[in-house]
Order: C-alpha cells, then structure tokens, then sequence
C-alpha cells in the first residue's frame, strides 16, 4: 500500500445526539492521507457538528475517533491539535486585538517549548531562540497564504477574506498533518476563491490532507479528491466528483423530489 | 531620605503596585478576581507567623508566604476552567471571605485579636526592589511564547483550545501566580503594618486591588501599576486641600469621571 492508501482520520458510527435530535447519526467517515475531502450537504446536515466532533470540541454520544489508528474519542482539542488534527472556524474566530504575525505565531504553541522558567530567563527585550524561529516560521506561512504585507494590522481591521487566509496561516502555523476547513471561501469573491482553491491544492501536494465543508460546488467539484454527501445527519452518498454530481439522492437532497425526477 | 509620611506613601504605592499586578496576570488570561484580598492575608499571616514565632529570616518567610498563597491560589484556579466571567468573580469573592472568616477563627494567628509584634523589614529599598522584581516578570512574560498563549487565551478560548493550548495549564498556572504575587505583597504589608487582623484582609481590600487594574486599563501591566500609583496617591493628594472630610467622595468622584472619559483604562488599548 502506497503512503497516499493509507487511512489518517476514521470516524465510527459516529452519533451526537443534542437531547432527543440527532444531529450526526451513525456516520462513518475515512479520510485517507494526501487527498481532499469533501463534506458537503445542505445547512443543518450535520458538517459542523463533525468538526466539532472530530477535534474534540463536542464528545460524542456515541462512536469512535480515530487518528493514525490510535483512538483519541473523547480527548481536549489541545491533545488533538497536539496529534496533527487542526481547524478553523466557520464564523473565522482570531484573536482580534493580536496583529496578524501574532495570531500565526501562537499557531506555533504547540510545536514549541518553554513555559514560565523560559521566559523569565530570557534576555529582556530580545528574542529567545525558539521565538525568533517562531517568528522566521510565522511570516513565511503569512507569505505562503498572500499576507506578507499585512503582518503588523490587527486581526481585527483585516477584510473578511483576509480574515479566513489568516486563520488558515494559524492552523498551519501547528503543522497539521489534518487540516479540517469549515466553509473557508464563505464572503469571498471569485478571484478570491480561485486563489484559494489553488492554496488548497499546494498545500495537499506538500503533504498536508484536508478535509473541506463548502457551500461553494464549483471549488468543490474542482479540488476534491473524494466527496462525502450528508443530509439530516446521515451520510446519503460518497464517491469522485463525478459520481456524486450524478446521484440521484444527491440531487434529492440539494435540489428537492422534482427536479431530481 | 524622605520624611517618614512621604516614605509611607511611597511604601504603601510599592506595596499596591505588586498587588494590582498579581491580579493582573490572572486578568490577562480573562479570569477576573475579587478574591485577591484572600491571597494577600495567606502571604501576609505566613511570614508574619514564620518571623515572629520561628525567628525566620524576612526574605525566606516572604517567599514562603508567596508560596503559600500560589498553592492555594493553584487549587482556587481549577474551578475556573469551568466557570466564566461574573460568576468567576463571585466565586472569588465568596474565596475571599473564606481567608478571612479562617484567619478570624485561627487561634495559633492571633484570631480576632490579630498577629502583633511584627518587626518592620519591609524598607523602601526592600519594597522597590519588589516592584523592579515584579514588573520585570510581567515584563519578561509578555510576548513571550507563554504570553502569547495567555493573551490568546483572554481573546478566544475555544480557538486558543484548538489550536493546541492546555487551557487547564494556562489557567490554574496564571491564578496561581498571581496569588504567589499577592501573597507576597502581604507578606510586604505584615512587616510594614507591624500588626495584621482578619478585617484588613477582606472585601474592601480585594476590590481595591480590582480597582487599580481595572482603572490603569486591564490589558497591559503598565496600566495596572500606574493604576495603584493613582488610587494610593491620589487620596493622599486630596489631604492637601480643605475639604479633609470630603476627600474621599471627592476620590470616589474622580473615578467616576475617570472611567467615564476614559472606560478602557489609564493606559489600556481602545478597542
């Protein structure tokens, strides 16, 4: 089996119930090293509540997670951001009084050592080894998504699209080995969405697999390796791009009973 | 130097200092707390106790005190994980007179009656070294990779999480810090005071401390020791004039309109 065969995310019988509604039931998902993959459905379908499954915000009622095999149902986000698991946020969720080069760099906290003893015995005013490569490290990733002139503004005064790349920029910061993108081209316009699709493909290509939910079928259609279709919590279908446009249950759901027919 | 009143304003100011920024650094990390009074009295009734009964030296029964208070504040600090903003506050406001009811109840401490005979070590030099000391932590802490995480913390908690900080770590490691911080500005006050009771421990004390950081402006630890300079000099300042017996609602006022003109703070950042 090739490296790119091999499984790195798998989700089992995975339900969340929130009191009697389940929002998730019974989804199986596997996310095999090196590709993109999509989850896609209409609003409400349940995407959202498997990020927040699958980084541990949420614990699941029932089911397991499993990342490189090694079972992490039930873990903190820290543990499994800590396992290579990072994700942004549908509604982008940056430190907003933090300019952009210090969003990317707490990205690297995870990657880095040194607590309070560190600190304290660093030279006052100057940079401290690790923190000068956190710094070589961050500006490159600000570079590598289109923000290398924006480093000093606030999160805060970024445009929303500038927004998205940056919260981008910080998960990559904690070298993810899965990068989970929740509607990340939300608000952006064409151009925009074109140049992140193609950052999307760049960053599959060295090395880093993603799973994507968007609303957004021509990018989808265009950069994913393999789509997984939910509705009403359920996964109704999964296949290529071209097997999934094709699905009547598919069309069903997106569409409605009729215009499928 | 000084004559003994300008000495005692400046040794109270120093004293404050410390205070407002051992509750600064639980702040920067969003947890706000109206227990810090509690704190104070562990450090300050600690090295009172170990110089007077055991003979200790000052400086190894003033971080002992400090060490004390961290411990407790470390236990204090886990139910934060879980509880948030106002209620956090209440918690530590009910924390505050736990100390407080404890140490008027606890015999071997004097009790009610308080813990007398303290020698005074706490000098000038030895209170503005504590000051130096202090500020130069939070100095040292700010913009480093743990400060980053704190202030990441104070902004987003749940992005912070995922994005691989222990939350747990952040937390109980800030409140406990800034417990020690405060135990040892107790300790300062005991060896100053030369004699400590439960009362001057309690909520009134705490929400002084709140107060300085809240008026010096909450995000940055400049702001919070400009902000005891201000509310320790300036009631003293009102002295001078003729109104004595209205000084302090005139203080009381001054607030008012400081807060008013300026609601992030002294030195804090418009957002």
């Amino acid at each position: 089996m090739s490296a790119s065969e091999t499984t790195l995310l798998e989700a089992r019988n995975l339900t969340r119930r929130f009191g009697g509604y389940a929002a998730v039931s019974d989804m199986n998902l596997t996310v095999r090293r090196g590709t993109i993959h999509a989850l896609i459905g209409p609003n409400g379908a349940g995407k959202t509540t498997m990020f927040n499954l699958i980084t541990g915000v949420l614990p699941p009622t029932e089911g397991q997670i499993l990342i490189d095999g090694a079972d992490i149902t039930g873990s903190r986000p820290d543990r499994i951001a800590r396992l290579g698991v990072v994700r942004t946020f549908q509604g982008v969720r940056l430190f907003p009084t933090m300019t952009a080069l210090e969003n990317v760099e707490v990205g690297r906290f995870c990657r880095t050592r040194g607590g309070f003893l560190a600190a304290l015995a660093r030279i006052p005013g100057r940079a401290t080894g690790t923190e000068a490569a956190t710094r070589r490290r961050a500006k490159e990733l600000l570079e590598r998504v289109g923000l290398k002139d924006r480093g000093q503004m606030l999160a805060s005064e970024l445009a929303l699209a500038d927004q998205r790349r940056l919260e981008i920029a910080r998960a990559l910061a904690a070298d993810p080995k899965l990068l989970l993108l929740d509607e990340p081209v939300a608000g952006m316009n064409p151009v925009e969405v074109h140049e992140a699709g193609e950052l999307f493909g760049s960053l599959c290509r060295e090395g880093t697999t993603i799973l994507i939910t968007e609303h957004h079928m021509s990018l989808v259609m265009a950069i994913s390796d393999l789509i997984t279709v939910m509705n009403y919590g359920r996964k109704i279908a999964e296949g290529t791009p071209d097997q999934v446009r094709r699905d009547p249950e598919v069309l069903t759901a997106y569409l409605g009973a009729e215009a499928a027919a | 130097m000084f004559d003994p009143y300008t000495e005692s304003v400046l040794i109270f100011t120093g004293i404050n200092i410390v205070l407002a920024l051992g509750l600064y650094l639980p702040v920067s990390a969003g947890l706000l707390s109206l227990g810090q009074g509690g704190f104070m009295a562990i450090g300050a009734y600690t090295a009172a106790y170990l110089t007077t009964e055991m003979q200790w030296p000052f400086i190894v029964a003033l971080l002992c005190g400090g060490a004390m208070a961290g411990l407790v504040g470390f236990v204090v600090g886990l139910p934060s994980l879980r509880i948030k903003g106002v209620y956090l506050v209440i918690m530590t406001m009910g924390f505050g007179e736990i100390v407080r009811v404890f140490f008027l109840n606890f015999e071997p401490t004097g009790a009610a009656s308080g813990l007398g005979g303290i020698a005074t070590h706490t000098t000038l030099p030895v209170v503005a070294m504590a000051v130096a000391l202090t500020l130069l932590l939070c100095f040292q802490i700010r913009g480093s990779r743990i400060g980053r995480a704190i202030e990441a913390v104070r902004e987003d908690e749940l992005a912070a999480e995922v994005i691989g900080i222990n939350l747990t770590y952040v937390k109980v490691a800030v409140f406990g810090l800034g417990a020690a911080i405060a135990g040892i500005g107790g300790g300062l006050y005991a060896h100053y005071a030369t004699f400590i009771d439960p009362a001057q421990f309690g909520f009134q004390r705490s929400a002084e401390i709140f107060i300085m950081v809240v008026l010096g402006g909450m995000g940055n630890f400049v702001g919070a020791a400009i902000g005891a300079v201000v509310v320790t000099v300036l009631p003293e300042l009102l002295r001078l004039g003729h109104a004595q017996e209205w000084r302090m609602t005139v203080f009381g006022a001054l607030l008012v309109a400081i807060m008013i003109v300026r609601p992030w703070g002294l030195l804090g950042v418009r957002r």
